[in-house]
């Protein structure tokens, strides 16, 4: 069993600014833990001979034409946000200018 | 901030080698983004070209854009790379609000294009083969506007705006190997290897390539090691570089700064540093290790590139010449010295002359009003010649009526102000503020003759034989015709007047 304790499910939803509830933090824990040690199973079967497949079906070169297609009005898309300003999104300042 | 210390330039390359890295990443102009259907353009109201897709709503599904994948294969071959036979994407996982996903969708051990190499021509003269080592497609990502604080920079924002439209953008990021043996022109070959990228896509047509926009960005990797040591000194990598001179003096600051530290015993820090334009000077950035964790892996959503060959030969046989070709044949069409050339390149007007000559001038009038005038008002006005609201073609026409003899090089000088100002083409301006040289004989000959009469003295030495006595009498009639006229149909006339009388 994986170790995924509920501190590293804390610290990924607040990476990911999501709020969790202690309830939630436990059911997540467990799932990822599931999820991981999956992984786990599946990298024990894996040799050298087997090549990494990201995808199911052998297919290529699936492309779009370059053509515009609508997107969202500027309402539509902040919708969803928390908080905006002049047609942004407003987000807490984070330190790393990268 | 405490300000750096600095070896002299001359000393820190007696002592050190310096070894450069670039990457530069190169926004393609495709209608479209990489990954969906908003519209890629410069300058629209913010998240106004976006969708589920490009804000990383759960459940969107990305598409790739065929043209990109085109132009990014363009980009490879016109560096002399080859071209992954098959190639995938990969997710490039980060917390950071400029992309929505929390990951870009980049390229990780299969770029499209490897192995490549391009020579570069310093100022001097001297060609330096620059390799490359990988150029792959990703994803920009959007704009972040810090506010509050003292100096609108990061540090000490209260908040940030973010704007989505430009992520998901198409890009090129196209990176060297180490270069080695530059010396004291490292920082002049950083700044020419930037203009041939520069010049290339612009020449494939492939991307706006305008630096000023940020088409086209340059992270600057610097390290010095004591000459004769083998292993490579700890390298910083200098962000936010964009301009060519900025790329100039950010290398040459950073081999100084760190000649400095080393001289005195203290270690360069691996790290990413900032480039500050106005103080012309580095800073501190956050430290990087080889090790940044970004759990990479291929992107589930996407199945493989792999380019046949027949369309990679198909597209090979669309490229327009290199730019080392391309510089050799116009000079010897154009006629220009090595040192009028050199300057043309070097002052970044190369397809801006071409382009000139092509709407009909001819090349040393555009070289002359091009590296001159206009350059010498760009250069008042603080601005790249670039952003000048003048084109090739109206720089033709204004060449075209000196030519003719319609326009004096004063004359011309005004329409050009004029065009400048946004008063139209230089047909409109000569016609709106009157500039025609006056070629009407008798308008002259009626001026001459009154300035002859007010000065027999000349007059009579013209007479005599002495022909540059004319010029005070020139000078009168050019100025009485608010110098709109020919000097030298002046002087034919007056030399004409004054014997016949």
């Amino acid at each position: 069993m994986s170790e995924i304790t509920p501190e590293l499910v804390r610290h990924l939803a607040g990476l990911a600014r999501i709020e969790v509830t202690d309830a939630e933090v436990a059911q997540f824990a467990s799932q990822l833990a599931l999820i991981v040690d999956s992984v786990a199973t599946v990298k024990a079967a894996v040799n050298d001979d087997i090549k990494a497949t990201s995808h199911p079906i052998p297919m290529a070169n699936v492309f779009r034409e370059d053509v515009v297609r609508p997107s969202l009005t500027q309402a539509e898309a902040l919708s969803g946000a928390a908080e905006s300003e002049s047609g942004r999104f407003k987000v807490s300042a984070i330190l790393d200018a990268d | 901030m405490a300000k750096d210390q600095l070896m002299d330039y001359q000393k820190a390359l007696e002592t050190y080698e310096v070894v450069i890295g670039l990457e530069v990443h190169v926004e393609l102009n495709t209608n479209t983004k990489m990954f969906c259907g908003c519209a890629n353009v410069f300058g629209d109201e913010p998240n106004t070209n976006v969708c589920p897709n490009c804000l990383g709503f759960p459940g969107a599904m990305p598409a790739v854009n065929g043209k990109a994948i085109e132009n990014s294969i363009k980009i490879g071959l016109a560096l002399d790379c080859e071209i992954a036979a098959t190639g995938r994407f990969a997710r490039k996982n980060y917390f950071y609000p400029d992309l929505a996903k929390n990951f870009q969708t980049s390229q990780y051990d299969e770029p499209i294009a490897f192995e490549g190499k391009i020579d570069i021509e310093v100022p001097s003269g001297k060609v330096f083969t620059v390799e490359i080592e990988r150029a792959h497609m990703e994803e920009d990502a959007g704009k972040l506007t810090h506010v509050g604080g003292s100096t609108g920079r990061i540090q000490g924002a209260e908040f940030s705006l973010v704007d989505f439209n430009r992520a998901g953008v198409p890009l090129v990021e196209i990176v060297t190997k180490p270069i080695y043996g530059a010396g004291d022109e490292a920082p002049e070959l950083a700044a020419a290897y930037v203009r041939s990228i520069r010049e290339i896509v612009k020449n494939l047509g492939v991307s706006d390539a305008r630096m000023e926009r940020g088409n086209v960005r340059c992270d600057a990797n610097v390290s010095i090691r004591p000459k004769g040591q083998e292993k490579l000194g700890t390298r910083t990598e200098t962000k936010n570089v964009n301009s060519l001179r900025s790329i100039e003096r950010a290398v040459k600051y950073e081999i100084q700064r760190q000649a400095q530290l080393l001289s005195q015993g203290t270690a360069i820090i691996q790290e990413t540093r900032h480039w500050h334009e106005d103080r012309g000077a580095t800073s501190s950035g956050r430290p990087k290790s080889d090790a940044d964790d970004y759990r990479y892996f291929p992107e589930p959503d996407l199945v493989p590139v792999q380019p046949s060959k027949e369309w990679i030969e198909q597209l090979r046989a669309t490229l327009p010449e290199k730019p080392a070709i391309r510089r050799k044949r116009l000079q010897e069409l154009w006629g220009f010295s090595d040192l009028e050339f050199r300057d043309v390149v070097n002052s970044d007007l190369l397809d801006e002359i071409d382009d000139t000559v092509k709407a009909g001038a001819k090349p040393q009038a555009a070289r002359k009003w091009w590296t001159g005038e206009v350059a010498r008002i760009a250069n008042s006005e603080d601005k790249d010649i670039t952003e000048l609201a003048i084109t090739p073609s109206q720089v033709a026409q204004i060449a075209e009526l000196v030519e003719s003899g319609k326009l004096t090089d004063r004359l011309a000088r005004e329409v050009l102000t004029g065009v400048l100002a946004g008063e139209g083409d230089p047909a409109e301006i000569v016609a709106k503020r009157g500039l025609e040289v006056v070629s009407d004989d008798g308008a002259l000959l009626e001026a001459i003759d009154k300035v002859l009469a007010e000065q027999p003295e000349v007059l009579e030495k013209i007479r005599e034989g002495k022909v540059q006595a004319a010029g005070a009498v020139i000078g009168a009639v050019m100025k009485a015709m608010a110098g709109s006229a020919d000097a030298a149909r002046v002087r034919e006339l007056v030399i004409q007047r004054a014997t016949e009388k």
